[in-house]
């Protein structure tokens, strides 16, 4: 008899094939001047300074560097605009602006996704996916109310604050661009924008379109600089409002700065969230949401899920779930539609989350890392995992804004809900569990802004964001994010 | 493989106790592998892969000796004018055809599996059960897809269930055993879930979603839960059980999105058609029609992928 011809195939190696998005169809220029009164202006000073693309250090643009000098001329532009036009544009008028705006964004929506993840260093799933479309959301939710704003507070007579100055970070440029923008124009505020240093290209983005929208100049100003540009702001005395999004340290500075002052303040600051898997909680679906609580854009979030509490009788479970997970995470290129980690933001942000790692490692926790390659060039860190810490450890009271997640255990429910309350911060938290009853009796006793059951880095225009303690006050989106913008009699 | 000795070596677990699932969770995830986007090599190979994957299946109370002839001709010819192309894995017919497909499909190494058990409703006592899973063998049958009783699973016996399992992998003796859950009878996932572990532990060397003749069928949501449920048994007891989403996967795009998710939720372990089939009767042609998109770089009419 012949033999039989084999037809079992073998467990072979299948990795997936690059898929990059293409960058030919971005209209980017070589430098960019400052967006001041509805036209492009030169910076005062003419310096200008080199915004890189982390994925491969390479220099995008030159950006003008805007010093007191140039805030002033952009604060004198928007109280300008504020008192001969913006303030008497009807409120359905201005509703009509900013649904152009949001529609511009929405027609350019794969540009302004390449150019974010080329500046920032995410990954174009996520800014394709999420950032840039949660931008236009943004836009469009807030042109709703602009002209409904006596029924977002009923009996009481909703007057504007004038000229806002608006700070926003490096995580989300173009998103944070829009939670800041948009509400303040609904409510009929002009603004001076200030975009991080490390990514200012699609807040400049931004500025074009609303330079082609046709929004009345000086209505918002779009400014670039470093840190001391941001301070020309807090400190110009026209300004009304501050609304900043960064670090608990720079927040402190800024409302000490305004402390003897009538300017208005909300504040999103930094946080070191929990995320707290009970026992019962659908595991599988858990060490999801702890991946992208985490994970999400390499931990550059402000309400990350970086303190992962998991009840002790589902430990092992978890963790040995968590490591098999993130072994399969491809950390690499930002533009590879494939990614799911891309580069950390700046060298500098790469050298803190560095410092943490070792410090984690000098106070004696057990780190687990994949073994997953990196790209030769640019700035990367692989997910990182540490066991065997404890609420004194350093790592686990400070923010790392970075891949890198503490893992602790609990026994009982009160006791996770002691340690969740155990810091300074206080923006986020997430509960899993598959009993309804524990999550209202979580959400009720942890104390934090947002709170997520069952899932983790959920945003939506319509839902208020927002902190407690040392995170920040105020409350940006959702009908709340209104009230940061207006005088109420 | 395991022997069913070993099977029953185990603990056995309360299945009441089976982990929950959570729907919207299990749904975030699974978008997630469909954006993952298969190009160039990766493609190349993915789809490959695929054909060879794939159970060509027929199914019909108007099966006759001729249409199984022709169906297990093109098993082992998929696309003659495409050199080097792999066969499918298996053909897939019921026990009065397993002799005829056994004939036809020769010592090509195309397997034949036969679907047993009163497939597809399996409502029938174990006794005829069984002779009709002995029947399959007899006749030279590689592998057994039996059904589970749905009935009795929804109505909670679920030792019942269990004990029908075991019996049938009994009567299926060295031959593999799939165990087809219904799934779009079982409806929510946490039931798919428990259905998983009970064909597990009972002695499955793989786990079948649906017997094509329920809609919804092989929703990658439900493949996804028994693709964890597989890689929990692994890690529990280290034995490998294989899997087979059946019905509704047609074209080529969801069969890689289907092995995106085996890769990433059991590794590349799996990837091979001894532990992942597809129950398919129309994705073959599809899947050779990208193959031969690939090659030429152009699409081919349908007329020119012969249809068995």
């Amino acid at each position: 008899m012949a033999k039989k011809k084999e037809n079992q195939s073998k467990a072979v190696k299948w990795d997936y094939s690059p898929a990059p998005e293409s960058s030919s169809h971005i209209n980017m220029k070589d430098q960019y001047e400052l967006f001041i009164g509805g036209k492009w202006v030169k910076p005062s000073s003419g310096k200008y300074f080199d915004t890189i693309n982390p994925a491969n250090k390479r220099k995008l643009a030159k950006i003008a560097y805007a010093n007191e000098k140039d805030i002033d001329k952009a604060v004198k532009a928007a109280r300008k605009a504020y008192k001969t036009v913006w303030s008497k544009t009807a409120p359905a008028e201005r509703a009509k602006y900013i649904y152009r705006i949001a529609r511009l964004m929405q027609e350019r929506a794969r540009e302004f996704a390449v150019i974010e993840s080329l500046d920032s260093g995410k990954v174009i799933r996520e800014s394709r996916d999420v950032d840039v479309p949660l931008a236009c959301n943004h836009f469009f939710y807030y042109a709703g109310w602009a002209d409904k704003l006596e029924y977002a507070f009923p009996n009481r007579k909703v007057e504007s604050l004038g000229v806002a100055g608006q700070i926003t970070p490096w995580n989300f440029p173009l998103l944070m661009a829009a939670w800041k923008i948009a509400p303040a124009l609904a409510t009929g505020n002009c603004v001076v924008l200030k975009p991080a240093e490390t990514t200012p290209l699609t807040a400049l983005k931004l500025a074009e379109i609303i330079e082609e929208s046709g929004l009345p100049p000086g209505v918002v100003n779009i400014v670039t600089g470093y840190g001391d540009t941001g301070a020309a702001i807090v400190n110009h005395d026209d300004v009304d409002k501050i609304a900043f999004t960064g670090s608990t340290g720079v927040g402190k500075i800024i409302q000490k700065a305004i402390a003897s002052t009538d300017k208005k303040a909300t504040l999103e600051l930094g946080g070191k969230s929990a995320n707290i898997i009970l026992e019962d909680a659908p595991i599988d679906q858990a060490v999801e949401g702890i991946v992208n609580g985490i994970f999400f854009n390499q931990g550059h979030v402000c309400c990350a899920g970086s303190r992962l509490f998991v009840q002790e009788s589902v430990a092992e479970e978890v963790i040995e779930k968590l490591k098999h997970r993130i072994s399969s995470l491809i950390v690499g290129d930002p533009m590879d539609k494939n990614t799911d980690i891309g580069a950390i933001n700046s060298k500098e942000q790469l050298d803190i989350i560095n410092r943490y790692i070792k410090i984690g490692l000098d106070e004696g926790a057990t780190m687990y890392q994949p073994d997953c390659s990196l790209p030769k060039s640019g700035y990367y860190c692989r997910p990182t995992l540490f066991m065997n810490v404890a609420q004194s450890s350093t790592i686990v009271q400070e923010e790392i804004f970075g891949p890198v997640l503490t893992i602790q255990t609990f026994r009982t429910v009160d006791e996770a809900i002691e340690k969740a309350n155990n810091t300074p911060y206080g923006l986020a938290a997430g509960i899993w569990t598959d009993k309804g009853s524990r999550i209202f009796n979580l959400a009720n006793k942890l104390n934090a802004g947002v709170i997520w059951a069952n899932t983790y880095n959920k945003f939506d225009p319509t839902s208020p964001f927002g902190g407690y303690k040392e995170s920040g006050f105020g409350r940006e989106g959702g009908l709340q994010g209104l009230s940061a913008y207006v005088k109420l009699k | 493989m395991s022997t069913q000795k070993d099977r029953l070596s185990l603990i056995i677990p309360n299945f009441k106790e089976s982990p929950c699932v959570d729907k919207v969770g299990v749904e975030e995830r699974v978008a997630r592998f469909q954006t993952r986007s298969i190009k160039a090599e990766a493609k190349a190979q993915g789809l490959r892969m695929a054909l060879n994957m794939i159970d060509l299946t027929t199914l019909e109370g108007k099966d006759t000796p001729r249409k199984v002839k022709q169906m297990c001709y093109k098993a082992q010819h998929l696309h003659s004018v495409c050199p080097g192309l792999p066969n499918v894995a298996a053909v897939c017919v019921y026990p009065s055809m397993v002799g005829v497909a056994k004939k036809a499909v020769g010592d090509s190494g195309v397997k034949v599996a036969s679907v047993s058990t009163a497939f597809p409703s399996g409502q029938a006592p174990l006794s005829v059960k069984i002779m009709d899973t002995k029947f399959a063998v007899a006749e030279g049958a590689d592998e057994i897809d039996m059904v589970i009783s749905r009935g009795k699973f929804l109505s909670g016996e679920y030792n019942f269930v269990f004990d029908e399992i075991a019996a049938i992998k009994d009567a299926c003796g060295k031959t593999r055993l799939k165990v087809i859950l219904e799934t779009g009878e079982l409806v929510t996932l946490d039931n798919v879930r428990r259905a998983s572990d009970i064909a597990m532990y009972g002695g499955a060397d793989f786990i079948k979603t649906s017997t094509g003749k329920i809609q919804p069928a092989a929703t990658m949501q439900v493949t996804y839960t028994m693709l964890q449920a597989i890689r929990d048994f692994k890690l529990k007891t280290g034995i490998q059980i294989g899997m087979k989403p059946a019905g509704g996967i047609s074209n080529s795009k969801l069969a890689l999105h289907n092995l995106v998710m085996v890769k990433e939720t059991l590794g590349e372990d799996w990837l091979t058609n001894e532990w992942f089939r597809f129950g398919a009767s129309s994705l073959a042609n599809d899947v050779l029609m990208q193959i031969m998109k690939a090659e030429t770089g152009v699409y081919q009419s349908t007329n020119y992928f012969s249809k068995d």
